[in-house]
């Protein structure tokens, strides 16, 4: 009995070693472009993750419709990377060294982004983000552009300054209540460009408190906020943590306007918890430019649902990526990465061209949630 | 033929030529055919774990002290060693060219590169690795030996394992809030910016050396004393073992290994986050060790690479889309471990060079020294 | 309770340097509420509030270890899934605060007892690593099972509309709600008629022997695997309330939502002297007063940190938890 059951162990060890061996075989020359669409399909941002990829693949798809790109039809391979840096690098690794993409649309969060911009710079694949707005993702710590990383949105700096300018002009706010997840890139640095923007122009900060991601209880923080008593309450975070502050938030009965940012942007917003906040996006589906109008009447014909601005920007990184694939005329990253550099072209968000820190120029829009749905209000250029 | 006297850290030279040729075997036959990401999760990171593994194995295994504080100590030994070496990475350099072989085509089926490179790599860089790792081991150690002899004196079995459970959290919330202290660690949003360089043969060789020093200590009158402390304290303590000392010294040097395991592992991925060393994970080991079978170190072993086969594999394995169920089919097969099999794959047995020495025995009836039965016969001789 | 304050304070007056510290963590707290007295109320208030929820879970976990000397790690999720219960009730079926309380207990209370017998009932007898592995292995398999898509849900659901409607009132500066006296009122309740059938009823008077001494239980007639499975049940019961309460407090449900708060209860259950009944809500009550009394003066971030230093102190100096029974265990 003991013999057999060693003989199983040894048998599974050596299976495994084999299996192992058994790796990839010397591939021929591809006969499609492959190219790996990362973003949050579980967990806390699942909408996030689901509009980049709906949006990426209306655009794979029209163009496999009209013959592909380079005479070649696009394969694409999906990734979850849970907006967690840990994740996001093993989808990263796993899409690049496992189903050997050489194109990565996404992600979408930015303390995804920046580990996987580190990979893929590291192997030459090349990465355009639709959402990713901290600008480390495509200049990393020693202030050198990041050759292969690109996004087709605007950065955190500007869009701290949109909400801020906001608050002091239109909601003519003098004190501020700032709210920030520490664990997260995108979240902390916002909080800190609208802070930096907010007390240039005049305003006061008064209650700065930090959170964990973890977190689900917020009476401590949200007591204080009470007692501060500011004019407006920012909160950058993710729309799954707004549901959870605004809630309990009206529960207190916090009376100041809550604002944020494009981390709103989700059908899963919790309408009554952020009743009266304004936050700052890349578009609105109530644009009334004719490539808007016609890509959401196409999305809504395809998918059931008006596009948030994360499909609309997987969207046009899609088409950044493609396009640069077709101006450099090869499957090789290396050109493909340098061809993007000087593209130009009309994107569902605005005109795409980038500057030399591999950002486009783009103006936001602020988005005014009453009466349970999200209205636009207005347009602020940069 | 008289067996060769050679000793090295306590073992004969065919014991380090065999290990060499297991790494030989591993490094250019095995490894050359695997992707980056298997390579990477099934043979490095196991290496890594098994090492963690054996150091509780010592703790629980064979001290019988329940510690869920492992992981804390893996924290502080990658955070520590990352540390060290963002500081310094970029200063020592010292390449070393060493010897390359071309090979020929015959070999090149076996071997799948095209030459081999003996004694090629960056001395400096390799230093400040080992140095690094030391580093973190150290102050594992160092902190594992104030906490443990602070808890160890009043706390046992459940109550010991609740402690270093609360040492764990501890760890984590202080890498949390790290980047108020060392800004370079970035607290929340996960420290990057280490270089990569934990090979195959740093984390062999770690793995190499804590499995001999375990096999020392556990065959020595140290490791029987520890045993007899997870046996019956009072029994030991009426033998005159001093049960503290051993507790202590067998929590400090099981933390220490856990320390080196996280110096290794930083420098792995390139990329820490406190989120990861949450105390969900660290029951990781204690299911590696249960798996294998408690105070077995060869179950240890066997049961850690099986387990990241199992974690990694089926990452791999399941279809896409269906990637979620391989946290389903773990703890089922965890449970039906557990109601099958509960000492673990080997129970008690160890396999090969880990088995018990044959100590020599001491024959039971003293036996007349046959020249002085002859000399007494004449002598006598009447 | 004369008792229990006699050897405290004996405690103290032996040890001066604790009396010293808990004078000065008391003065800077008094500090404060002078500084601003509605927020420390409202403070006091908020932690009270978590203070209960974490009872009613901490309870679970007490009596489940009082009666098989088991921390029942699944205990967490099966808060968790009594979560899910009212959240499916309250916004598909749109059942009322009542009938949502009474399926959620119903529910967690079946699958607590279906666990026992499946997954713990077999290892009675075996080593308590066994036991502890095995509930490991059901929490993780309730986290990532009920993840899946064809469960419930990997992501995080926010939970509108709640099954009551929200009402708050300003009292004196602080801000009170109906859900805040729905918890406390609700949480007390159910403490108390726990304390009733433990401690009055016959059924109680059983799983206090059984808790005692196995064996002799037996010999006394009583049915030893059914009091086990009931006491699972009547923990389940009560985490399945304790879900519900914490999911309209905090509307967000996902898989693991259980985790943390599992923690925390336990840790209460512990500090609290795990096996104790009034020791696992004084605890609760306490953790939950801890923790957001160093949210508010401390920081957010260092919450568990103070927390589990203040067990780890109080497990060094009684090693059995405050209200816990001195050690029986074999040295």
């Amino acid at each position: 009995m003991k013999r057999k059951f060693w003989s199983l162990v040894s048998l599974a060890l050596v299976l495994a070693l084999l299996l192992s061996a058994c790796g990839p075989k010397a591939t021929p020359a591809p006969k499609s472009i492959k190219i790996a669409i990362l973003g949050p399909l579980t967990g806390a941002n699942a909408t996030f993750g689901a509009s980049n990829r709906d949006g990426a693949l209306m655009a794979f798809e029209e163009w496999n419709a009209k013959g592909g790109v380079l005479g070649m039809q696009i394969e694409w391979v999906l990734g979850d990377s849970q907006c967690d840096p840990k994740a996001g690098a093993d989808a990263a690794k796993k899409a690049i060294d496992e189903d050997k993409v050489k194109y990565i649309c996404g992600a979408v969060c930015s303390s995804e982004s920046i580990p996987i911009s580190q990979y893929a710079n590291e192997k030459h694949v090349v990465q355009v983000s639709g959402t990713s707005t901290n600008p480390k993702v495509t200049v990393d710590d020693a202030g050198k552009v990041k050759p292969f990383t690109f996004r087709v949105c605007f950065i955190d700096p500007f869009q701290g300054l949109v909400m801020a300018k906001f608050a002091l002009n239109n909601l003519k706010a003098k004190t501020a209540a700032v709210v920030l997840d520490v664990g997260n890139d995108y979240i902390k640095g916002l909080a800190e460009f609208f802070k930096q923007a907010f007390e240039a122009g005049g305003g006061k900060v008064v209650v700065w408190e930090s959170f964990v991601k973890e977190d689900t209880d917020f009476s401590a923080i949200l007591a204080k906020v009470k007692d501060a008593n500011p004019d407006v309450f920012f909160i950058p975070a993710y729309y799954d943590k707004v549901n959870l502050i605004g809630a309990q938030a009206k529960q207190k009965g916090i009376k100041a306007a809550l604002l944020g940012g494009d981390g709103w942007d989700s059908a899963d917003l919790d309408r009554t918890a952020a009743d009266g906040g304004y936050f700052s996006n890349h578009y609105s589906p109530e644009d009334t430019r004719p490539m808007v109008v016609d890509f959401v009447a196409r999305y809504k014909a395809k998918y059931g649902t008006v596009p948030d601005a994360l499909a609309a920007l997987g969207y046009d990184a899609a088409l950044a990526i493609l396009n640069g694939i077709k101006a450099a005329g090869v499957d090789d990253p290396d050109k493909v990465a340098k061809a993007i550099e000087t593209v130009k072209f009309e994107g569902v968000s605005g005109m795409i061209t980038f500057d030399p820190l591999h950002n486009p120029i783009k103006s936001a829009a602020i988005l005014h949630v009453t009466g349970g749905a999200v209205k636009f209000e207005a347009s602020v250029a940069p | 033929m008289k067996k060769s006297r050679f000793r090295f850290l306590g073992q004969s030279a065919l014991f380090w030529l065999a290990v060499l040729a297991v790494f030989l075997v591993a490094e250019w036959i095995v490894m050359p055919r695997m992707t980056e990401f298997r390579k990477v999760g099934w043979i490095i990171f196991p290496c890594i774990m098994a090492v963690i593994a054996m150091g509780l194995n010592l703790i629980y295994g064979f001290n019988g002290q329940f510690s869920l504080g492992q992981w804390g100590f893996y924290a502080i030994g990658a955070y520590a060693a990352a540390d060290v070496t963002y500081r310094f990475a970029a200063r020592v350099t010292y390449p070393v060219q060493g010897i390359v072989f071309r090979l020929p085509p015959v070999l090149q089926r076996v071997i799948p590169m095209a030459q081999v490179e003996l004694f090629h790599f960056d001395a400096g860089k390799s230093a400040l690795l080992l140095g690094a790792v030391l580093f973190g081991g150290l102050l594992a150690g160092l902190i594992s030996l104030g906490f443990g002899y602070i808890v160890l004196l009043r706390l046992g079995s459940d109550y010991f394992g609740i402690a270093t459970l609360g040492f764990t959290v501890m760890v984590q919330v202080l890498l949390i809030n790290s980047d108020r202290v060392l800004p370079e660690t970035k607290g929340a949003r996960g420290m990057i910016g280490i270089p990569q360089m934990t090979s195959f043969f740093w984390a062999f060789i770690f793995l190499i050396v804590v499995v001999v020093v375990m096999r020392n200590i556990i065959y020595s009158s140290v490791g029987r004393a520890v045993m007899s402390v997870r046996e019956d304290e009072v029994a030991a303590q009426a033998m005159g073992i001093d049960t503290l000392r051993y507790k202590v010294m067998s929590f400090v040097v099981g933390s220490l290994f856990a320390g080196l395991a996280g110096g290794l592992y930083a420098h792995l991925y390139a990329f820490l986050s406190p989120l990861y060393f949450d105390f969900v994970k660290s029951f990781d080991p204690m299911i590696i060790i249960v798996f294998g079978g408690l105070g077995n170190m060869t179950g240890t072993i066997i049961a850690t690479f099986l387990w990241a086969l199992t974690v990694e594999g089926l990452r791999i394995w399941l279809p896409q889309g269906f990637e979620a169920w391989r946290f389903v089919v773990y703890p089922i097969a965890l449970l039906l471990l557990m109601l099958f099999r509960q000492q673990g794959l080997l129970g008690r047995r160890e396999l090969g060079f880990l088995r018990a020495p044959k100590w020599p025995l001491r024959k039971t009836v003293a036996e007349p020294i046959p020249e002085a039965a002859e000399a007494g016969a004449p002598k006598e001789g009447r | 309770m004369q008792k229990t304050l006699g050897r405290f304070t004996l405690f103290l007056r032996r040890r001066w340097y604790i009396a010293l510290i808990l004078v000065l963590v008391l003065l800077w707290l008094l500090n404060h509420a002078r500084q601003n007295p509605q927020l420390f109320a409202q403070f006091v208030v908020d932690g009270l509030r978590l203070g209960f929820v974490y009872a009613l879970v901490a309870l679970g976990y007490t009596m489940v270890y009082g009666i098989v000397r088991l921390i029942n790690f699944a205990h967490g999720d099966v808060f968790m899934i009594g979560a899910f219960t009212a959240y499916y009730a309250s916004t598909r079926w749109h059942w009322s605060l009542i009938p949502t309380m009474l399926l959620a207990m119903v529910v967690c209370s079946f699958l607590a007892v279906v666990i026992e017998r499946v997954a713990y009932k077999p290892l009675r007898e075996a080593p308590r690593i066994a036991a502890l592995i095995t509930a490991i292995g059901v929490s993780f398999f309730l986290e990532y099972f009920t993840a899946l898509d064809f469960v419930f849900t990997p992501n995080f659901i926010s939970f509108t509309p709640l099954p009551i409607k929200f009402q708050s009132w300003d009292v004196a500066g602080i801000t009170v709600s109906n859900i805040m006296f729905i918890v406390i009122g609700v949480s007390t309740f159910f403490l108390v008629l726990l304390y009733y059938i433990v401690y009055r009823t016959k059924l109680g008077k059983a799983m206090r022997a059984v808790a005692w001494d196995k064996p002799t239980a037996r010999l006394m007639g009583i049915d030893v695997d059914w009091v086990i499975s009931f006491t699972f049940a009547l923990g389940a019961a009560l985490a399945g309330v304790g879900g519900m309460l914490y999911v309209i407090v905090y509307p967000q449900v996902r898989t693991f939502l259980g985790v943390m708060p599992g923690l925390k209860s336990f840790i209460a259950a512990v500090f609290g002297g795990i096996g104790s009944i009034p020791g696992a809500f004084v605890g609760a009550l306490s953790i939950g007063m801890i923790e957001n009394l160093c949210g508010a003066y401390l920081s957010s971030t260092l919450r568990d940190l103070i927390v589990f230093a203040i067990l780890i102190a109080v497990l060094l100096y009684k090693p059995t938890g405050l209200f816990g029974e001195t050690a029986k265990e074999k040295a």
